[in-house]
């Protein structure tokens, strides 16, 4: 323990604590603009300066441990005029449009200027445009970046990708793409960690709303039967949005909400997840017949970010993907055929929309090939949680007050394992409780496969089934995902079925998701999710009676022709940029 | 209004004079890597500050040309932009009044020449084409990029041993250079904005003095290929400490009796004591390298055929270094104690020392081997010792301590005398050399000035002994004959140190750049070590278990830099014992404490602060 005074009061503290978390202890918080913690230390805002009484120059909090009989002060006027005047030169060269900003309410500079009281403009605005895309899925605002780096180190760090990068020199220093590309160029997987990681609102998803609210789209002009699915993350963070807790923002008051903003029906991606497992369940027990046949282990492809990624950085390991769709296209093609035949609607008249916790299912959709209905495309629009949230919003839906109503039928109800999908571990477990099932016969108690649950970035277990010993691994994070890959290549590990999730924890910390500025959620979102899934009647996805049905009256059986030609896709038949530097490692 | 006024600076101008100083301080440290669109423009906002502004192409032009550049860096321009620049540039150039203006325009010019693709880039993409990189200035301008702040941290803490330990990963002979290098890494030291840059060899120095035995990292797993190196000096040398430690079996074959290269046969003890080299020599050799002393490679009769090393071995580096002298090409070369540099230092490295004893010595040359002869011909006994340079003494190349250490102990510099003949007596000894004196003149390409006629007559300066110091060659014809592509005698190999169409042979050091640094060829051996770590199929890496500290909390005031001492000149002239002292435990940590630390504040921490392996 180290002995130190903050604002002349003594604390006592834990050797090796910085300064910032030392002052928060003794509820003198000191404001930080671009620290994150374990990812960005790097100092570059300089709001969060102290003075350390001995020093001349102020200190920056963020990056200094303390030492032993060190006196802090967080007020003094020396720090509250370097604090004020660093906040003021930030929003000299900050776009302030806050009310048509995305991030309006939740901004981390609006907040601390709100704090400081800031109320005139001292500085010459001087604010950078800079053109982007506007229809790809990642959207930087030159004019809103405030240069704290985050975005490249999430990148660098916590993916692996180095998308972003410092670009230009002296006071025309700013962040852009890496290497003097433009995005739509470069390998960005989309994974989003960029958008949930950036203080201000300068990195964005690509607004989709008008596209489904707008006067004259589907769902105001009734001209199409409009028709909603809705991912198994997306209810555990929805309600953080209006501060209402998870048991009161239940699915069925998710539900109820998606019913209100005007779709005529309301799915729940848990039976696209359930028949995911079906099919990929079954590819995996058909590989596993000829395991010795594989050098590498079937990865998952739920995951569109992971799937860019590897197709970008390992593209000579494309065919160890699971053939299957990822939830959100298979559920798009059942509801223009299966859906659409049994209600008797013309598929083209169908307005298909999903609400996802990503940003890559914003590309997914729209890779031509994966659209097998032969309506148009299968999934029309994506929705990230934040853009239905700003939907519920603008409606004023009164979320607490809703009713509880359930999912539409058919493709409605789904299964705790379903719901699992939206954590790290989920998809390997759902599968591992229905292979078990589709090779023994036998049902497993649905909590065997705990082992692959958790936030560890990189985790293995092997399991029993039928008398084959199946290894398993799971992963999170693309740098996690690329320490496994590389193992996997240098013959250090060796794997039957691999999950990985391109976002660290899996889709409850999608890029899609409700933004707390220096909180990482996905760790309690994940927990609710295995909550919910211990309530479910059924935790067996080969047992919802749903996809019971859509086999018998439809497909067949998992990998018949139908469930091939609907549910499955080729991922080598469309095109991404590769690593612009290809990993040389094996 | 008194008719005449003894000048007196006003308060504002002594301001502005000090402030010059710190720009220049400021200008010695400039990170590597800036955009040098970015900087040109902001030397084009400094000339016109300078401007009278009598004159329109000065007071107009460059600050048109200030707006067309700020155009380029805002992407604002077109590829016509560039040439309106050129034009504009080249009329203030041609037209401006005086050297305010038109050398202003020169240094636009010099830029679309130097970096047009840079000014090209700008308008095309926008951005630069230099990817911001603002290393850390020393560990950037160290050829082998030595953790420069990380060991005067840890010296700071006195944990000398670990010290040595993160110089070793990118540097295995941390002594020879604690004595030795020529420090590039404080040229762009950022303390220079402050006061003056850190004494960073002062500082290892203290560490090589104090830190005692530390033994080398354990050699990775043996991986049975075989690398032959041909040649034991510090590039050589280099390259088999890494590939050992990547447990590859290297054998190095010397020419001569004893290792170390131009550090053993170059360097005289008064500057690195044989005794000091071993110290690394040792070190190296305990990793397991086996050694072939008075072997040499080609055709010859006791050689080895360059073809039997690349059959038996599996890959090869040649690193034989610069060892011949150049010659004058002057009537009565030939003259008995006519002698060459190389050869009276190799003698001194064999302790073969010759007796100089009352002769008066004429050195010729302006390179730091000119002054190790002038200063190991006072220490053999030489009466009067000379150096005789065509340019002016602050032309030569040498170091200017070197050149210092020598006046000191008593040689004339003869400056601006160009050698004519060497005149002999009818044994044919040497009795005196003639030589032209020579007028500085007109700048040759690479910026330094020319000697050029004087108009004067030759003169006559008795002498027994020339020792001629005109810089090296290499020895590369066996190499040559045995197919390896060699040009004016150097051996061609690329920046990863590979030969050119021979698989599996890499080559470095002085046979490949020409005579340069101690530190030069060991980063050469570096990068040969690495490239043929993976040539073989491997991807070792070589790292250190050393945490280097985290920097303190506290200000950097302005403080001197500590400099060494010297024995003093009249005692250490008689003998060959080092004439450097090193500073004291506490010039060390006062020293140490001047680090600002650059691979933590500003960039480092967030890009480019350390390679902790490679």
């Amino acid at each position: 323990m180290v002995n130190i005074k903050i604002n002349n009061e003594p604390l006592e503290v834990l050797e090796g604590t910085t300064i910032l978390e030392a002052c928060k202890q003794a509820h003198y918080p000191v404001p930080s603009l671009c620290y994150l913690k374990g990812i960005n230390d790097i100092g570059a805002c300089r709001v969060c300066s102290v003075e350390v009484v001995g020093v001349d120059r102020l200190v920056t909090s963020c990056n200094n441990v303390v030492s032993e009989g060190m006196e802090i002060l967080t007020n003094s006027a020396k720090v509250r005029e370097a604090r004020r005047t660093n906040v003021e030169l930030i929003l000299s060269q900050h776009n302030c449009n806050c009310p048509t900003c995305t991030r309006n309410g939740n901004c981390t500079l609006q907040t601390i200027a709100y704090q400081l009281g800031l109320n005139t403009e001292t500085y010459k605005k001087e604010v950078t445009y800079a053109p982007w895309s506007s229809k790809f899925p990642l959207v930087r605002d030159a004019s809103k970046c405030i240069k704290c780096m985050r975005c490249v180190q999430v990148c660098d760090k916590v993916q692996d990708i180095h998308i972003w990068d410092i670009a230009k020199t002296g006071s025309r220093t700013t962040v852009d793409v890496s290497y003097n590309r433009k995005i739509k160029d470069s390998e960005c997987v989309l994974c989003g960690q960029c958008i949930t990681h950036c203080p201000v609102g300068a990195l964005s998803a690509r607004n989709d709303k008008t596209k489904v609210f707008a006067f004259d789209a589907p769902i105001s002009t009734h001209k199409k039967v409009s028709v909603v699915q809705v991912a198994p993350s997306v209810r555990t963070s929805w309600g953080e949005a209006f501060g209402v807790s998870r048991e009161v923002a239940t699915p069925k008051r998710l539900a109820a909400a998606l019913r209100r903003m005007g779709f005529d029906y309301v799915f729940d991606t848990n039976y696209g997840a359930d028949l995911t497992i079906m099919e990929e369940g079954s590819e995996f027990l058909e590989r596993l017949k000829h395991k010795d046949d594989y050098k590498y282990p079937m990865f998952t492809s739920c995951c569109p970010g992971w799937v860019r990624f590897l197709k970008s950085q390992y593209p000579d390991m494309v065919d160890d993907l699971s053939t299957a769709k990822s939830p959100q296209q298979m559920q798009g093609a059942i509801i223009k055929t299966y859906f659409a035949k049994k209600m008797n609607i013309d598929p083209n008249d169908i307005f298909s929309v999903s609400i996802m916790p990503c940003v890559a299912k914003k590309a997914e959709c729209d890779i031509p090939s994966i659209n097998d209905s032969g309506a148009g495309k299968d999934v029309d629009v994506v929705l990230t949680t934040r853009e239905m949230v700003a939907q519920i919003r603008s409606l004023g839906i009164d979320i607490a007050s809703l009713p509880e109503e359930e999912f539409d039928s058919p493709l409605g109800p789904g299964t705790g394992a379903g719901v699992i999908f939206g954590a790290t571990g989920g998809v390997m477990e759902a599968a591992l409780r229905s292979c078990y099932y589709l090779a023994t016969g036998m049902t497993p108690d649905p909590d065997a496969f705990y082992e692959v649950r958790g936030l560890d970035g990189w985790k293995e277990a092997s399991f029993d089934v039928a008398g084959i010993t199946v290894r398993t691994a799971v992963t999170s994070g693309l740098a996690n995902a690329r320490k496994l890959v590389r193992a996997l290549r240098r013959g250090e590990v060796e794997y039957d079925f691999v999950e990985v999730m391109a976002c660290p924890g899996g889709c409850v910390g999608g890029g899609g998701q409700v933004i707390h500025d220096g909180k990482e959620l996905a760790g309690e979102r994940g927990e609710h999710l295995y909550h919910l899934d211990k309530n479910t009647k059924i935790r067996f996805s080969h047992e919802n009676p749903e996809v019971v049905a859509t086999y018998k009256e439809f497909l067949g059986e998992p990998l018949s022709h139908l469930a091939h030609e609907l549910l499955h896709t080729d991922h080598r038949a469309w095109d991404l940029p590769h690593a612009y530097i290809p990993d040389t490692d094996v | 209004m008194s008719r005449l006024n003894v000048f007196t600076k006003s308060k504002a101008q002594a301001v502005v004079e000090g402030l010059y100083k710190d720009l220049e301080n400021r200008i010695v440290a400039s990170p590597p890597g800036l955009c040098p669109v970015d900087i040109s423009s902001s030397f084009l906002k400094l000339c016109h500050a300078q401007t009278c502004g009598k004159c329109v192409p000065c007071r107009v032009g460059l600050s048109q040309l200030q707006n067309l550049i700020e155009d380029v860096l805002d992407g604002n321009a077109t590829l016509d932009t560039i040439d309106l620049i050129e034009r504009t540039a080249r009329v203030i150039a041609e037209t401006a009044d005086c050297a305010i203006g038109y050398e202003a325009a020169n240094m636009v010019l010099k830029g679309l020449q130097g970096f047009r693709d840079d000014y090209e880039e700008h308008v095309k993409t926008g951005r630069c084409l230099c990817h911001l990189e603002q290393p850390v200035p020393c560990v950037a301008m160290c050829p082998a990029g030595v953790d420069v702040p990380g060991y005067i941290a840890l010296i700071h803490e006195e944990r000398y041993g670990d010290a040595v330990a993160l110089i070793r990963k990118d540097n295995p002979f941390p002594t020879a250079c604690a004595l030795v290098c020529e420090h590039p890494c404080e040229a762009r030291c950022r303390r220079n904005m402050v006061d003056s840059s850190i004494n960073i060899r002062g500082l290892k120095r203290y560490a090589v003095d104090n830190c005692g035995e530390v033994p080398v990292p354990e050699c990775m797993e043996s991986t049975g290929k075989k690398i032959a190196i041909i040649g034991g000096g510090p590039s050589g040398l280099s390259a088999a400490y890494y590939l050992q430690l990547m447990g590859h079996q290297t054998t190095v074959f010397e020419q001569r009796k004893h290792l170390g290269g131009m550090l053993h046969y170059g360097i005289p003890n008064y500057r690195l004591p044989k005794e000091r080299l071993d110290e690394d020599l040792n070190a190296i050799l305990s990793t397991g390298v086996k050694v072939e002393q008075e072997v040499s490679i080609g055709k010859g009769e006791g050689q080895i055929p360059f073809e039997k090393l690349r059959e038996e071995y599996d890959a090869v580096y040649i690193a034989i270094g610069a060892h011949t002298d150049k010659k004058l090409g002057i009537d009565g070369e030939d003259a008995v104690g006519v002698v060459s540099a190389v050869d009276l230092l190799r003698r001194v490295g064999d302790n073969d020392m010759p007796d100089f004893t009352g002769k008066k010595v004429v050195v010729v040359g302006g390179g730091n081997v000119a002054m190790d002869v002038t200063r190991s011909a006072i220490r053999l006994g030489a009466e009067k010792v000379s150096v005789l340079y065509r340019r002016r003494k602050a032309d030569m190349t040498a170091l200017e301590e070197e050149i210092e250490g020598a006046i000191a102990e008593g040689a004339d510099i003869l400056e601006l005398h160009a050698p004519k003949a060497i005149e002999k007596n009818d044994k044919g000894e040497v009795v005196a050399i003639w030589a032209d004196p020579k007028i500085i003149g007109y700048m040759d390409s690479n910026g330094r000035p020319r000697p050029s006629d004087s108009g004067r007559e030759a003169v006559r300066i008795p002498c027994d002994i020339v020792i001629v110091a005109i810089g090296q060659d290499i020895v590369s014809a066996d190499f040559d004959s045995a197919g390896i592509p060699v040009t004016r005698n150097m051996i061609c190999a690329d920046s990863a140190s590979e030969v050119p169409n021979m698989p599996g042979v890499f080559a470095g050091g002085d046979c490949v750049t020409g005579p340069s640094t101690v530190i030069r060829a060991i980063a050469n051996g570096k990068v040969a070590a690495a490239n043929i770590d993976n040539y073989l199929g491997f991807n070792h890496i070589i790292k250190v278990d050393v945490k280097v500290p985290d920097p303190r909390i506290a200000d950097r005031p302005s403080c001197g830099r500590v400099t060494m001492a010297e024995r003093d000149s009249n005692e250490r002239k008689k003998d060959f014992e080092m004439v450097e002292l090193g500073i004291s435990c506490k010039e060390a940590k006062q020293e140490s404490s001047r680090c600002l630390r650059c691979d933590h504040f500003g960039y480092g921490i967030f890009k480019g602060g350390r390679v902790d392996q490679w």
